[in-house]
């Protein structure tokens, strides 16, 4: 069935999600959308993946898949702890408000 | 096996202490002393089975430790760090019993660091491995700063991080330095290194100069010295007698060590400069502890003065010097070591190290006034005692070669009188300060030390011989190395 | 008993270990006990040696211990050496020093206005430290190394800076400044030092000499490869032809130890103040003993100096010098131990002189009998602080011989030995060091002879004040008292010895035996081409002799004319010549010139060194500035991090783009 679709559209979904992700990462203020976005970002990798992994007929990519949702799931674990520590510390979810590393 | 066991039983009983609960404070008290005693009894052994009269390494051991790189686990000794072993593991021990007292504030993490400092500088002298000696030399630096930053005085933070800054950035060359070597020699295995690697001369300067800034820094060399002054003054006690005693003879025995025999072509080159720092280390820092108002300052700047005699030995290039360089490196951590736990037992009273807090105790402490004149003498190098030993030879050496240095050199031992003297003056002599009148004398715990040291003191004076017969082979194996270079350079 | 030699050495070891680990426990009668047995113990082991020496004929014998010191040619043992020499001084240093240790144990015992004894506060201490320097002192001598003469020397300024310091709480004392009659100004004295201070000056300047001395050691080892007193000396006429230079550089070396030891010009200045001690220690160390170690070190080194004739020239003119100079300083001294302090710096100038003329047995005779004499003058002058109270000043007593027999008589004894009375010790080994000075220059022999004048003159000047005329000071007066049995005890022995102890070197020429002359032979060494020894006749012998005498007994009598007969001659004398008058007085204002020249340079640089170099310069500007430097470095990169994480982001990917362009552009 994936033999109809071309590996050009895959390509393209996933170049735009990950622009898509990428945009919201740099733009958005919320951290929680910043963190969405960047999983939107892992995402598109993924697609990649799994699309090369077919059309190239390797399990390798799908390996890689699995580790990067396992690493994505830890990160969001981690993420959102920090996530509740900070808006505990800060009262704030705006991403601008967390700078005390500023130099 | 007994080397190995002297950096594991330190490491096993820091792990115990960890832990003992944290109110346990007698338990914790006994496990330090019973794992740095039994250190001290596991490094007996080295001293009886020690060979005399045979030059080389013995209680060796290799083991495979990063096999993909040639790098191998390589410990051993020789005359040169027998008794400096035997030092920091008697030390150690002392350290820990006269802190018994004074530290009342996280006393487990304390002894934690205490025994961690002890496998590290253990391992410093016994690593015949240039990336194993590099990883314990830089280990030791992290409890020493410890100790001082959590446990010292009102600047603590400030000394701590001077110390480890500074003593850290001095010995980033010497990493690059050991590199260099690993390269040239495919191995990083000293004696290896020692017996086959041939480099250009120029080559052997600029790496000896790699090596001696860290080395130097640790002595200290003038004008590296600062840190000494500003990290004693705030460490407690024990972190005091550490630094003294076997901290800064890492610096000294190093260079006999690795800079000397791995780099013979370029001891003549540095010799001039190295022996100047000397003479200028010892009359300066006798001038500047002449006017201290504090007398743990003034020890501080005594060490930077004893530690430029022994820098002379070392690079008198006679096996006297070299072999009076060793001997005192163990004098100076005896007799250091005893002047700052008086110091401390005066402390932990009074709460000040000011001259003018004190004056005239002696009438009211006999015993403290015994020992501290004792601990004095052994420091002006009195003969009888363990510093005249030292000193005498080191200079009779530096004669040899240069009059002059020893001439200047022994002009430094008017002044460690000057500066001692006025300092026994003013704190135990002269009219009697009242503000002492509820001074106690030592203790037993306390006065045991102190006997123990100045026994120590007394033996080496009178039988000095007890330490030449081990240290004289390596010496003069030394020596050897040295002026087969010089003849070959001045055919 | 020549193998058991080493026991003289362990039993004031002994003594001390004892009376410094248990003086406490064992009370101070036992300390007492103890102290003296130790040192007569090693007096008789001594004796016996003696004796066991004279039947070998003066053979040399070294008695081996341990070996102390070996790296690879260095190589020193312990080992001991009986010999005439070393025996002598052990004989002088336990015999002189037990009489010193009985007196003590009476003298240690202070008694309050009420007639209580009460002991002194550190009463073991005193005897523990007393025993020390006895050991000290025997290792000094015995010793067949210079390394182990070098031990003693170094020991020996340790136990005299101990001794010294002994009563370290006491102040420094302000003198009460000499009166010159009503229209003049009183010359103002310089305070007292304190004894803290007095032990930490001996030990300094003596250090200072001892750097010379430790050199001329270097020296020695450099040269002989060996520093055994038997190897060097035969080897030292066969070295001196090879290098020429050496020897008088290691006699010149060793000379300057000497000199701080011995309380030479320039560095004579501690000896005076040493004076801060109790007595019985300025009359063991800084009268007896261990101030003759320069000479005792000459005579033993003969075979250096008489290959170094410069030097020794150097030697007698020092000599000479500081005998006459010190005797000035003495004519005005007020204070009795500082009389006899001078005076003591005055005889060892003499020795040295006798042994710079290469007249070795001469040094070593007036060494022993100035150690008789000068112990007794000292004891005495301790007995009389005792009956006084510590008073010292001679103006405060006067009239004390109808209070204190014994100690008037054998001071009085002491005295005449000390200005070369006839027939006393003081007169023959005087003499003997006179004609051969004279022998080997005039001009040196003027200055002895005048000195010689001086010395009986300020030695009677203090008798007559201190003992006869009137009481100045009627309650001291009516407190004196003469002192206990073991103090009377230690005097006379002394005033038998100081009449006697000329019996040792009676004068040749009158074909009288020398008993010195022969004994101490076997350790002096003949020159291979000495000339043949050249004798003055019998006329100027006798000349010389009864000049000495005449000068002797006219200092006397000048004396007895100023402060007996014409007590107003001598304060107009000084109002007449009242800046010379102030400038003895002031000791040449020695001291201040010292502390100007050297110790207040020393302590500014330090002090300039201390706060100027290290805290600025090397700590804040060179080691905080570099930190401070990456610090401010930092500061400015540390912009780029405005903490807006939005911003990191874009840098990431704007990174990320120019970093995947590169690959695709390249």
């Amino acid at each position: 069935m994936i033999g109809q679709v071309p590996l050009s559209y895959y390509l393209l979904l996933s170049a735009i999600l990950f622009a898509i992700g990428a945009g919201g990462v740099l733009i958005r203020r919320n951290v929680i959308i910043v963190l969405m976005c960047v999983e939107m970002m892992m995402n598109a990798v993924n697609l990649t993946f799994i699309a090369f992994s077919r059309y190239l007929d390797s399990t390798t990519g799908q390996i890689f898949v699995f580790m990067i949702m396992a690493v994505a799931a830890v990160e969001v674990a981690v993420g959102l702890a920090l996530l509740v520590e900070l808006n505990r510390h800060k009262d704030s979810v705006n991403i601008n408000d967390f700078n005390s590393l500023k130099g | 096996m007994i080397l190995s066991l002297l950096i594991i039983i330190p490491i096993a009983g820091a792990i115990v202490i960890a832990f003992v609960p944290r109110d346990q404070d007698n338990m914790i008290k006994w496990l330090a002393v019973a794992t740095t005693a039994l250190a001290l009894l596991v490094s007996l052994p080295l001293y009886f089975g020690f060979a005399d009269g045979v030059s080389g390494y013995q209680f060796e051991e290799i083991r495979p430790w990063i096999p993909a790189l040639n790098i191998n686990y390589h410990v051993g000794i020789d005359g040169l760090s027998l008794f400096l072993v035997l030092l920091t593991t008697f030390l150690t021990l002392i350290s820990v019993i006269s802190s018994w007292t004074a530290i009342t504030d996280g006393l487990k993490e304390y002894m934690a660091c205490m025994l961690l400092l002890e496998a590290a500088v253990i391992g410093v002298f016994i690593s015949l491995d240039l990336f194993l000696f590099y990883l314990f030399w830089e280990a030791s630096l992290i409890p020493m700063a410890l100790l001082i930053g959590k446990w010292g005085g009102s600047r603590r933070i400030y000394a701590a991080v001077k110390f480890i800054i500074y003593t850290m950035a001095g010995s980033t060359l010497m990493l690059v330095a050991a590199l260099v070597l690993y390269v040239n020699g495919g191995t990083s295995d000293l004696p290896t290194l020692v017996s086959t690697l041939s480099l250009s001369q120029n080559l052997q300067i600029i790496l000896f100069f790699a090596f001696a800034l860290a080395f130097s820094v640790k002595v200290p060399l003038f004008p590296l010295h600062t840190w000494l002054p500003t990290a004693h003054v705030e460490a407690p006690t024990a972190g005091s007698i550490m630094l003294a005693g076997v901290l800064l003879k890492m610096g000294t025995y190093s260079y006999l060590r690795f800079a000397i025999p791995l780099f013979p072509d370029a001891v003549a080159y540095w010799t001039p400069l190295l022996v100047t720092l000397a003479i200028i280390g010892i009359l300066y820092g006798a001038l500047v502890a002449l006017v201290q108002d504090d007398v743990k300052k003034l020890v501080a700047y005594s060490s930077v003065a004893h530690m430029g005699f022994i820098v002379l030995g070392t690079f008198s290039g006679g096996q006297q010097g070299m072999s009076g360089a060793v001997l005192q490196m163990i004098n100076h951590g005896l007799s250091t070591g005893m002047l700052f736990f008086m110091v401390g037992v005066l402390y932990e009273q009074r709460h000040t190290r000011l001259f003018s807090e004190y004056g005239g105790i002696w009438v009211k402490v006999p015993v403290f006034g015994t020992y501290f004149l004792l601990a004095v003498f052994s420091s002006v190098g009195l003969p009888g005692l363990n510093g005249f030993v030292g000193e005498f030879v080191i200079l009779l050496g530096t004669f040899k070669v240069n009059p002059i240095a020893a001439a200047l050199g022994t002009f430094g031992i008017v002044l460690a009188a000057w500066y001692l003297l006025t300092a026994t003056r003013k704190v135990m002599m002269g009219p009697f300060n009242e503000a002492n009148r509820n001074l106690k004398d030592m203790n037993m715990r306390e006065a045991g030390i102190a006997f123990v040291l100045i026994l120590f003191c007394f033996i080496i004076g009178l039988f000095p011989n007890l330490l030449f017969d081990k240290i004289n082979p390596a010496t003069a194996e030394l020596a050897e190395m040295i002026s087969a270079t010089t003849l070959i350079a001045g055919q | 008993m020549t193998q058991l030699i080493w026991l003289t050495i362990a039993l004031p070891v002994l003594g001390l270990l004892i009376n410094g680990l248990f003086g406490r426990r064992i009370g101070n009668r036992t300390v007492s006990i103890i102290a003296p047995l130790m040192v007569l113990l090693a007096f008789l082991v001594g004796v016996g040696a003696f004796f066991e020496t004279m039947g070998r004929g003066g053979e040399a014998v070294a008695v081996p211990l341990w070996t102390w010191v070996t790296i690879g040619d260095f190589n020193v043992p312990i080992s001991l050496l009986v010999d005439p020499l070393s025996l002598t001084m052990v004989l002088v240093v336990t015999g002189v020093g037990f009489l010193i240790h009985v007196y003590a144990t009476a003298y240690m015992v202070h008694s309050d206005d009420h007639g209580h004894d009460h002991d002194d506060r550190d009463f073991s201490r005193f005897f523990t430290f007393l025993n020390l320097f006895i050991a000290s002192m025997l290792v000094l001598v015995l010793g067949d190394n210079y390394l182990m003469m070098y031990v003693g020397w170094e020991l020996v300024g340790v136990s005299s800076y101990l001794l010294i310091g002994y009563w370290f709480d006491r102040p420094s004392e302000a003198q009460t400044p000499i009166n010159l009659g009503s229209n003049t100004e009183p010359v103002k004295l310089q305070p007292l030092l304190s004894p803290a201070a007095s032990g930490m000056k001996a030990f300094i300047v003596n250090r200072i000499g001892d750097v010379g001395f430790a050199l001329g050691v270097f020296l020695l080892w450099s040269t002989f490869g060996t520093l055994q007193f038997n190897e060097i000396f035969p080897r030292a006429v066969e070295v001196s032809e090879a290098m020429p230079s050496v020897i008088p550089w290691i006699a010149a070396l060793l000379f300057v130890g000497a000199i701080g030891k011995s309380a030479q010009l320039p560095l004579y200045v501690w000896l005076p103040d040493a004076m801060a001690g109790p007595t019985p220690v300025s009359a063991l160390i800084h009268a007896a003993t261990m101030v003759t170690a320069g000479v005792y070190m000459i005579v033993r080194s003969n075979i250096l100096y008489s290959l170094a004739p410069g030097v020794s020239m150097a030697v007698a003119v020092i000599g000479m010098a500081t005998a006459f100079f010190a005797a000035t300083i003495a004519l005005v001294q007020v204070d009795l131990k500082r009389v006899l302090a001078y005076s003591t710096v005055s005889q060892l100038g003499y020795m040295f002189a006798a042994v710079g003329v290469g007249a070795y047995t001469a040094g070593m005779f007036h060494l022993v009998t100035h150690a008789f004499f000068k112990a007794l003058l000292f004891l005495g002058a301790g007995s009389v602080m005792h009956a006084l109270h510590d008073v010292i000043d001679i103006r405060r007593m006067g009239g004390l011989k109808d209070k204190m027999k014994i100690t008037w008589i054998t001071f009085w004894i002491g005295g005449l030995a000390l200005a070369g009375f006839p027939l006393m010790s003081g007169f023959f080994s005087k003499d003997e060091i006179l004609a051969h000075v004279f022998e080997a220059s005039p001009i040196l022999w003027f200055f002895g002879i005048l000195t010689a004048g001086m010395t009986a003159f300020y030695t009677f000047r203090a008798i007559f004040i201190a003992f006869h005329g009137k009481p100045r000071d009627h309650h001291l007066y009516e407190h004196a008292h003469e002192s206990r049995t073991p103090i009377t005890f230690a005097l006379s022995v002394l005033a038998v010895l100081a009449i006697f102890g000329g019996l040792l070197g009676l004068p040749t020429f009158l074909g009288l035996p020398h008993f010195l002359n022969g004994w101490l032979e076997p350790v002096l060494y003949e020159l291979p081409h000495a000339a043949e020894e050249h004798h003055m006749s019998f006329g100027a012998e006798m000349g010389l002799l009864a000049t000495s005498a005449v000068v002797a007994v006219g200092g006397i009598f000048l004396a007895y004319f100023f402060y007996m007969l014409q007590p107003s001659i001598p304060q107009n004398l000084a109002r007449s010549t009242r800046s010379l008058f102030a400038l003895l007085a002031h000791k040449y204002w020695i001291d201040e010139l010292y502390d100007t020249l050297f110790v207040q340079p020393g302590l500014k640089l330090a002090q300039a060194f201390a706060d100027g170099l290290d805290k600025v310069v090397i700590d804040d500007m060179f080691v905080d500035g570099t930190a401070r430097l990456i610090g401010r470095f930092g500061g400015i990169l540390s912009k780029l991090q405005n903490g807006y994480t939005g911003s990191y982001a874009l840098a990431t990917f704007i990174g990320v783009i120019i970093m995947i362009s590169y690959f695709f552009l390249r």
